[in-house]
């Protein structure tokens, strides 16, 4: 990881987005962070991308307001300054008749493809920028797909919340929308599959259908590129094989519902999930906000609370968990209730970096 | 007939118009319509425009135009006319929590 000129080594930074505003944090310790902020106050902050491949640190941020709508912004300077593209970085094409609601997902790409950086929004739209997160193009294999009238709104907003580039093979890139599933591409994104065999929907006449799915986030093994693991709407599972199947991982967890999953950034088999008691009961299980983690693939979970509030009644959203890429890695969550926790020592460990936030909708860390 | 329309700016978005509380267009035919003047003034200011409308031109929903203190959502919204001396006020509507 290469590091900055103008911070010190092993500085880490940790970006909050959450409903008012964003918060930007530095650290070299990953327990004592100085936080500037609010940047963008009275507007959400959804996603949140942190581009470290230039050398420079570039973050890239949705925006959201209520009254002014979405856009997307970038800080090459940790927040002192911000540059929006004047005719914005995400528009829908005029032929679509169809207009940016919400950026639900900001990633740069593999280290290998600079200045490559996938958007994810709402409605349901995949978009990709070859120059940095400037500007954006549609991606009109999924824009154009048939199943698109039959995909539908999760509660949050119909949006392709994940997107997940394939690091080892340029043409694979899966996606996760809700509600549709997950779908796969392996042509670069020209053509789209549904690939969501063994993931239940409930709440759907037929449980296991082909596409309709309201899969939560998915997240890549480090090593192993189809290796994917799943937190659905009531159900965690693991694919071996790229997202043709996948088996459920649930066993050993207080309960399977929940909204964000991590991998490790470098060591196979270690995943994180954070349990929400249920669909109809969307707080911690007893109220007791808790990290389970895996290094078995799923096989077994083993939970931590140390460090966390107790009781706590918040959930913790789909992107508001991260890693980083230290080493140990850091683990980094925020709730609905304004609390960001991070953990030096890969979840076994956690302190409350900053509390009383708005709630938190997006957390990113990355090693500067 | 010829004259001038007064676009006054919300606070919020003066940032996108140069810091200017109003903005001072020239109309000089009778089909100017409120969509008319946002594209003008979206020419010079591209982002006040995308703060005010989105992609496909339709009003956002929590954005209010009043041309000369009528709400344009109970006239012909973007199509409704505007004449020389009025004044065409935009502002955020009560909103969020």
């Amino acid at each position: 990881m290469a590091s900055n000129d103008a911070h010190p080594d092993g500085t880490t930074l940790l970006a909050v987005g959450t409903k008012k505003g964003l918060w930007l944090g530095t650290s070299t310790d990953r327990v004592r962070f100085d936080f500037t902020g609010p940047h963008f106050l009275m507007n959400e902050i959804p996603s949140i991308g942190i581009d470290t491949r230039n050398g420079s640190p570039r973050v890239l941020v949705g925006v959201r307001s209520e009254h002014w709508g979405p856009t997307v912004a970038h800080t090459d300077d940790l927040g002192a300054t911000w540059d929006e593209p004047e005719n914005g970085a995400i528009t829908f094409p005029a032929d679509t008749e169809a207009a940016l609601e919400r950026v639900w997902q900001i990633l740069p790409d593999a280290a290998g493809r600079p200045g490559v950086v996938w958007a994810g929004c709402e409605p349901i739209s995949v978009w990709k920028s070859t120059d940095g997160g400037e500007h954006f193009e549609l991606n009109r294999g999924l824009w154009d797909h048939p199943h698109r009238s039959e995909w539908g709104a999760g509660f949050g907003g119909a949006a392709a919340h994940t997107v997940l580039p394939s690091p080892a093979d340029p043409d694979t890139i899966h996606v996760a929308m809700s509600t549709g599933g997950v779908y796969r591409s392996l042509d670069g994104g020209s053509t789209w599959t549904p690939r969501n065999t063994g993931i239940s929907a409930y709440f759907m006449p037929d449980p296991m259908p082909e596409f309709g799915q309201c899969v939560h986030k998915v997240a890549r093994d480090p090593n192993t590129d189809t290796t994917l693991y799943a937190q659905n709407h009531h159900g965690v599972y693991r694919s071996d094989d790229n997202a043709d199947t996948w088996v459920s991982i649930a066993d050993g967890l207080p309960t399977d519902f929940g909204f964000t999953i991590l991998t490790h950034p470098r060591r196979s088999g270690t995943a994180w999930v954070i349990p929400i008691k249920a669909d109809g009961e969307r707080i911690p299980p007893d109220g007791r906000l808790a990290v389970h983690r895996t290094d078995d693939g799923g096989a077994t979970w083993t939970p931590s609370s140390a460090g966390l509030a107790e009781p706590d009644y918040n959930v913790v959203l789909r992107d508001a968990a991260c890693v980083d890429t230290a080493d140990p890695v850091g683990v980094y969550f925020g709730t609905r209730g304004g609390s960001v926790y991070a953990s030096a020592d890969e979840g076994a460990t956690f302190s409350e970096v900053i509390a009383h936030l708005p709630d938190v909708l997006c957390v990113r860390a990355a090693l500067l | 007939m010829a004259g001038e329309v007064t676009v006054l700016v919300p606070s919020l978005l003066r940032q996108f118009t140069g810091d200017q509380a109003e903005l001072r267009l020239s109309v000089d035919d009778a089909d100017t319509t409120v969509a008319g003047l946002l594209d003008a003034i979206g020419g010079q200011f591209p982002v006040f425009d995308r703060r005010v409308r989105d992609e496909t031109g339709a009003l956002r929903r929590y954005v209010n135009i009043y041309v000369a203190g009528d709400d344009v959502r109970r006239g012909r919204g973007l199509a409704t006319p505007v004449a020389a001396g009025q004044e065409v006020m935009v502002i955020q509507s009560i909103a969020g929590g």
